[in-house]
């Protein structure tokens, strides 16, 4: 988790990643800011995120992003 | 037979009288008659292209579907059976199956489009299908959810087949996802009036926008663009405020009679705009400007594009051999390219769409690359975060998009620079001698009416753009003799100012050309 925080707080870091739940829906990370994302993630934890993961359920928040990451390592 | 045809308000009578009188199991056959009645008698011919397309990726997704589910099976059965590594071989091998038959069903329907629209170009007389890139688009964007196994393939054919023609969709969209419109779509639905006046409400502001105010400045932005030799300089003000207001009424518009005939017959469509025109920037306005061809492009292009092996790894390198920073943007730019590329293409072949396509990836990327800057800006100045500043943002998106917009308006590309260079040379205000502004197709009252119905348009969108409510939502907590009204005064002003009549040939919507 605090992998994943950092890599997020060096995309946006005046936001409270900690506590926000809607990052997709209130448009605080857009397109581009998911493909850095979804580029550092693959770096940094070695896994395969497909273009099908890429839906804001996935993305909304830190704690969806983490339990993607682990639902692609239990795969 | 366009929305604005009298036998579409004939079919729309007959087709809303029959749903809610016919038993509720021949609503979903009723609306598919409708639909392929509806196609066929804008060219008998068109159903042969379309029926392709249905019956393949109809066919390729359940071929597909089956051969994922095979190998699940497969794998389930002999799981103690098999290593790890097996199964994971296995998958792999048995995978190839559905890329073959996703591969070739897409193939098949991007060539018939591709094909179509080359010849087009080419030659003269061509039969080009009545939507065909938005029900392709449609289409592919279905097999693609199968192929991932985001939603299940639909068995049935006739039900398939409803929600690619649909009818109201197959004039300029919007191109709907399958997991959006299919629960509604294939529903049975009980008449309700509280509905059912909701849907009526919707056609009648759409009518309004195309009627009133698309087809009479169409009169004045035909006349403008029929010859750039002449209609310069000071014109061409004119034709990039004119033009970019009849898009907007026109798309908007007709998109409004879309989604407003679906809620009508019960059925949700999810919405294509949301107030374009208050964007504070050209990333804001496209994410507010056509969603569905937008998101579309986004998911099936720019997610898989940008995340692929190939783009990952040319990130990596780039992070080795250039920095951190290029190894983050150059997968975005690269596939932001290919969109942006793709997107022109999408609005037509020839060069002047492909150029507006690289004009916006070139304001974007320039955009993007200043954003540090911008931060910089608005944290040293208190002013920046104003209202005065926010609506100089948006006057200033507003412009931008005026201008790019000019690129529909020519094939060639140097007219268009043309024009917009001799707004700035001397003396080019002169050419628009007096009373000019009424010998372009447009009378003293056209103005008028146009205005006025622009700053209605204007005082409803800024409302919903004000409190995030619409409009409609509003008038529904009042009375229905206050809401009754308001339909009437619609209705009135639509049927006295809207440019109709016995012989009157309404022009197409804009966006059906694509």
């Amino acid at each position: 988790m605090n992998e994943l925080m950092e890599i997020l707080k060096s995309l946006h870091p005046d936001v409270d990643f900690e506590n926000e739940q809607h990052l997709i829906d209130d448009k605080i990370l857009d397109s581009m800011d998911i493909v850095r994302l979804v580029t550092e993630l693959t770096d940094k934890f070695d896994i395969k995120i497909k273009a099908k993961d890429i839906i804001p359920d996935n993305f909304n928040s830190a704690a969806a992003i983490s339990a993607l990451i682990d639902r692609i390592n239990e795969e | 037979m366009l929305f604005t045809s009298y036998g579409f308000i004939g079919l729309l009578i007959i087709l809303f009288i029959l749903y809610y009188t016919v038993p509720k199991k021949l609503q979903m056959p009723l609306l598919l008659i409708t639909s392929l009645t509806y196609y066929a008698m804008a060219d008998v011919r068109f159903l042969i292209f379309i029926g392709v397309s249905v019956v393949t990726v109809w066919f390729g997704a359940i071929k597909i579907e089956d051969n994922n589910k095979a190998i699940k099976e497969y794998v389930k059965l002999h799981k103690n059976e098999m290593s790890v590594d097996e199964k994971k071989a296995y998958k792999k091998a048995g995978a190839r199956k559905s890329v073959i038959f996703f591969t070739l069903t897409l193939l098949l329907n991007l060539g018939i489009l591709a094909t179509v629209k080359l010849a087009g170009l080419k030659f003269t007389g061509i039969l080009i299908p009545l939507g065909i890139s938005f029900y392709t688009f449609q289409s592919v964007g279905y097999l693609i959810d199968v192929y991932r196994e985001s939603i299940d393939a639909q068995r049935s054919l006739p039900r398939y087949a409803l929600f690619i023609t649909f009818f109201p969709q197959l004039i300029q969209g919007p191109i709907n996802r399958y997991d959006d419109l299919a629960p509604s779509l294939l529903s049975e639905h009980n008449f309700d009036f509280s509905v059912f006046s909701r849907g009526m409400e919707r056609i009648l502001w759409g009518y309004f926008k195309k009627l009133v105010i698309a087809d009479r400045l169409l009169m004045g932005v035909s006349t403008l663009i029929s010859d750039p030799s002449t209609y310069k300089g000071g014109y061409v003000l004119m034709t990039l405020i004119l033009y970019t207001l009849e898009l907007y009424a026109d798309f908007t518009g007709g998109i409004d009679i879309t989604i407003g005939i679906a809620e009508a017959l019960g059925i949700n469509m999810k919405e294509n705009f949301i107030r374009p025109y208050f964007s504070t920037s050209l990333a804001d306005y496209w994410r507010r400007w056509h969603i569905s061809m937008c998101s579309w492009f986004r998911d099936y292009v720019f997610y898989p594009m940008s995340t692929s092996s190939l783009s990952l790894r040319l990130s990596k390198w780039a992070r080795k051999h250039i920095s951190d920073s290029a190894g983050g943007k150059l997968p975005v730019y690269l596939s932001s390219f290919v969109v942006w590329f793709c997107t022109g293409i999408w609005h037509g072949t020839t060069i002047n769409f492909i150029v507006w396509g690289m004009l916006n990836f070139l304001v974007l990327t320039i955009s993007e690359e200043l954003s540090p800057a911008y931060k910089k800006f608005h944290e040293r100045f208190a002013f920046a975060d104003g209202p005065i500043y926010k609506a100089f943002m948006i006057i200033r998106t507003f412009i931008l998009v005026c201008v790019l917009n000019l690129f529909d308006c020519f094939v060639d590309v140097r007219d268009t620079v043309g024009l917009l260079i001799s707004i700035f040379k001397k003396g080019s205000f002169s050419l628009m001698e007096k009373g000019a502004l009424l010998n372009i197709g447009l009378s003293a009252a056209d103005y008028i009416v146009a205005g006025v119905a622009l700053i209605i348009v204007f005082i409803v969108s800024s409302s919903e753009e004000k409190d995030n409510i619409s409009v409609r939502d509003k008038l529904r907590k009042n009375p229905y003799p206050v809401r009754f009204i308001v339909w009437t005064l619609l209705l009135t002003a639509t049927l006295i100012f809207g440019i109709y009549g016995i012989g009157y040939d309404s022009s197409q919507f804009i966006y059906n050309r694509f």
